[in-house]
């Protein structure tokens, strides 16, 4: 569904992303995992066409996204932290999304505004916000329009264990429903029950890329964590 | 994108800032009006103020407003949405609040005390130099990353094209005095739309006499239709080429 083909980005000197050739499919739930400054939001943005890259190509549907902007329609994101006009209310910016993108088809799907209670507080500005409430919005932003594919760039940090587990929920239904979910985290105990597959990032390179059951056969080990920490030492 | 611009509009409309310089202007006019008794002085003295004041608080406006606005581009570069369409929303949005503001507080004013030829040309000058200065400053603020810097840039734009600009020009003319300067000295004035504006106002108001030699040149140039025609293209050259420039670079920016 979607293919990247020798995506290099640089910022600066710094290598952001080094020749990532990668392909996600329908109904998979992709964890994108490296260290900080891997390259993971870096890549996550050059999907969205929010970083242009400096080489190679990314295929959404068949498409290439290049100065294109229609696919978005079919991608809901979650930014790591979302930043939005200070003096909207979190029900402004909801109608204004709704404005927005109101020709796609169906109800906008408000579970998650429900979900997280943020309906009781609608007429809050966003600037009064706390951190977690402000990820809360961020979510029912993401999901709010029944897309196609889903990226989340770090959903669960400064979120509470009930915020983060009626999230988790959420994620874990709509992979059910056959929708591509992208999502980066470094809380790994929490992809176990997400992830199929695995990527992983180290310095913009892309170190492997396979399914959750494979990565335990050659790990030997049963939990994400714990493979993972074994594939960190091996490598170095 | 008549959904964006509504969203931008309904932001800055809510701004004090823009009321106060509505109020400014509203007390500028309304008091040079009343104090002269004669209304093409009226005329001249607010074609100094507007000549200055407009295109400051048109650039700085916009570009402080353009630097606020990251969360919303941030929020709608993600969306399906153009980037060329939602940078063309905030500059439509800004030229139609400060034009708004421009109406309201000198247009109405210089219309109602001092119609004709003159006053009406004041306006459009006045009109065309807003939307030049929202135009340059989308284009400050769009390639500085940095607010700090983006707003040094706006100020150093107005700063040249309102005084730097004329001492440069005198210097030139004093330095060549020796050779015939009409032609130069036309297209120089053409390099900067505040000189324009100016240039183009001063020949509808019969006071080109004073100019000496090139006033008369000027005359010649900028009084027909053929003149009107180019200092229109110019001044559009000018709303144009910054914004074009500003889209360029918008739509290959990381975000």
């Amino acid at each position: 569904m979607i293919t990247f083909t020798h995506i290099s980005k640089k910022f600066g000197k710094l290598q952001a992303l080094d020749n990532i050739s990668l392909n996600c499919n329908q109904g998979q739930g992709i964890a994108l995992i490296g260290p900080n400054s891997s390259g993971k939001t870096t890549l996550i943005k050059c999907l969205l066409g929010m970083v242009v890259p400096d080489s190679g190509s990314i295929l959404f549907r068949g498409q290439n996204i290049a100065r294109d902007w229609k696919y978005r329609a079919a991608i809901g994101f979650m930014p790591q932290a979302g930043r939005y006009p200070e003096n909207m209310t979190i029900a402004q910016v909801f109608d204004m999304m709704k404005d927005i993108r109101q020709d796609e088809a169906g109800a906008p799907d408000e579970d998650l505004v429900h979900a997280f209670g943020l309906h009781r507080m609608l007429d809050k500005r966003m600037r009064t916000l706390s951190g977690g409430t402000r990820q809360k919005v961020s979510a029912c932003l993401a999901f709010l329009f029944n897309p196609l594919v889903l990226v989340l760039d770090e959903p669960t940090a400064g979120l509470d264990p009930v915020a983060s587990g009626i999230l988790k929920d959420k994620i874990h239904a709509e992979i059910g429903k056959g929708k591509l979910v992208l999502i980066t985290s470094h809380i790994l105990s929490e992809l176990d029950d997400i992830a199929s597959e695995i990527v992983y990032l180290q310095d913009g390179k892309l170190k492997f890329h396979k399914s959750l059951q494979q990565l335990r056969r050659d790990t030997g080990e049963e939990k994400l964590v714990k493979a993972i920490a074994r594939v960190m030492q091996t490598t170095d | 994108m008549k959904k964006i611009i509504k969203y931008v509009l309904l932001d800055i409309l809510r701004n004090k800032i823009l009321l106060s310089y509505t109020v400014l202007l509203l007390a500028i006019s309304l008091s040079v009006f009343n104090l002269e008794d004669n209304p093409a002085k009226g005329i001249l003295s607010l074609l100094n103020v507007v000549l200055i004041v407009l295109p400051l608080v048109s650039i700085i406006f916009s570009t402080i407003y353009v630097y606020n606005c990251s969360e919303f581009i941030e929020l709608l570069v993600s969306q399906p949405l153009k980037r060329t369409r939602l940078l063309m929303s905030i500059f439509m949005g800004l030229v139609i609040s400060l034009l708004l503001a421009f109406l309201v507080g000198a247009g109405l004013p210089i219309l109602i005390y001092n119609p004709g030829a003159a006053g009406l040309l004041l306006v459009l000058v006045g009109m065309a130099l807003t939307v030049i200065f929202v135009s340059l400053a989308i284009l400050g603020s769009v390639v500085a990353r940095d607010k700090a810097r983006g707003i040094g840039v706006s100020i150093l734009l107005w700063f040249y094209f309102s005084l730097l600009y004329d001492g440069l020009v005198l210097f030139c003319l004093f330095q060549f005095s020796d050779y015939p300067l009409e032609k130069p000295a036309i297209i120089l004035g053409s390099l900067n739309p505040i000189d324009l504006g100016r240039i183009v106002v001063l020949l509808k108001m019969d006071i080109s006499a004073m100019m000496g030699y090139t006033g008369a040149v000027f005359k010649d140039v900028f009084g027909g239709a053929g003149g009107a025609l180019y200092a229109s293209a110019v001044l559009f050259a000018w709303m144009a080429l910054p914004l074009y420039l500003a889209v360029r670079y918008f739509n290959r920016k990381d975000i």
